[in-house]
């Protein structure tokens, strides 16, 4: 009889291992799964969208990294990806969707414009989402390729599977949320 | 059709306005006429449009300001185009305000689509029209303090740390 080798889809974290179990901490364990199951909220403006949507479909498949869902509403979302230029008007509108999402949550500034404003140093637009949110990944580029932009989503995995489970609750967090004026 | 002849147009306004049109031009480039008016009178003056028989300038194409800050106690200038759809002819409505006060009545009695023009018009110049029903920003952040497309704000923000010139050789 021959067996087949089944590739495992993730790296177990490590632990302790013996017939019939397997041990590691919660943390290690929640992380993992968190990891591979972040739901983006697309919050598309401009061309960085149009790249976005390159991403999403078949020949990209962001899917394959557990993103099979983009979450259209904040409420179920994990990732909020801001793409393209946020005009001082948009401010309010995508922090209150920031606001909207539950905690853990975290954030990915894709391109130019909404890292820092970009090519539109002018009045009217901000510059730069971090002055109004909190940031966890910059993607630069104008407009980032779709490798790029995964590249991006995996340094999130990275943060998402190694946050420790306090992070949320330490007095470092709620400063850095107290500095942007959000409860 | 034939198109309103120029002389016909600055005749009868002449003949009803008198010395309240301070000019008539022909621009040189599209040959659209040009006419100046008393601020005062502006109102009357598109309505006369509006309604004379030959005339009938009955579409505001566009309604916008101007900043000239050089020019002394006119620097806002205040510009109608206004269209012929039956006999396709344009003309250009010009109009100047100070300043200090730059105040002009609310052609929304006459056109509706004044509305939306006029509000930009306030929202990036300042210019207030009177009798407008609500006069307020319209494309930008409503608490902005200031009116943008005047010439002595700058266009850039003003808070970026990543455009040294010197690294530039500028």
């Amino acid at each position: 009889m021959t067996t087949i080798k089944i590739p495992s889809l993730a790296e177990a974290p490590p632990g302790y291992e013996g017939h019939g179990f397997f041990a590691t901490s919660l943390d290690r364990a929640i992380g993992l799964a968190r990891k591979y199951s972040i739901w983006p909220l697309p919050f598309a403006t401009s061309c960085c969208g149009i790249e976005f949507m390159a991403t999403m479909g078949a020949h990209y498949d962001f899917a394959r990294f557990g993103s099979e869902r983009p979450s259209f509403s904040p409420r179920q979302a994990d990732l909020l990806m801001v793409m393209g230029t946020i005009a001082k008007k948009m401010g309010p509108p995508l922090k209150q969707v920031y606001i909207q999402m539950a905690e853990p949550r975290w954030v990915l500034a894709m391109g130019a414009c909404a890292s820092s404003g970009g090519i539109f140093d002018t009045y009217s637009v901000l510059q730069g989402i971090d002055e109004i949110i909190p940031v966890d990944v910059y993607v630069p580029g104008c407009p980032p390729r779709p490798e790029q932009v995964i590249d991006g989503l995996m340094r999130v995995q990275d943060l998402v599977q190694n946050e420790s489970l306090r992070r949320r609750h330490s007095p470092e967090y709620k400063a850095l949320l107290a500095k942007y004026g959000i409860e | 059709m034939e198109k309103i002849s120029h002389p016909l147009i600055t005749e009868k306004l002449t003949a009803r306005f008198g010395s309240d049109i301070l000019s008539t031009e022909e621009e040189p480039l599209y040959k659209v006429l040009v006419i100046t008016v008393n601020p005062a009178r502006i109102i009357e003056t598109l309505k006369f449009l509006y309604d004379d028989k030959e005339l009938q300038f009955q579409f505001l194409t566009s309604l916008f300001a101007v900043h000239y800050p050089e020019r002394k106690n006119e620097e806002i200038e205040m510009v109608y185009l206004l269209h012929n759809l039956w006999k396709n002819t344009r003309i250009r409505i010009k109009t100047y305000l100070p300043i200090s006060n730059p105040e002009i009545d609310t052609a929304t009695n006459l056109f509706s689509t004044a509305n939306w023009m006029e509000r930009e018009a306030y929202d990036f110049f300042g210019v207030i029209f009177k009798g407008h029903p609500n006069l307020k920003r319209i494309l930008n952040i409503d608490s902005m303090d200031y009116f943008p497309m005047r010439k002595e704000y700058p266009l850039e923000e003003g808070t970026r740390r990543d455009k040294d010139d010197t690294m530039f050789g500028r």
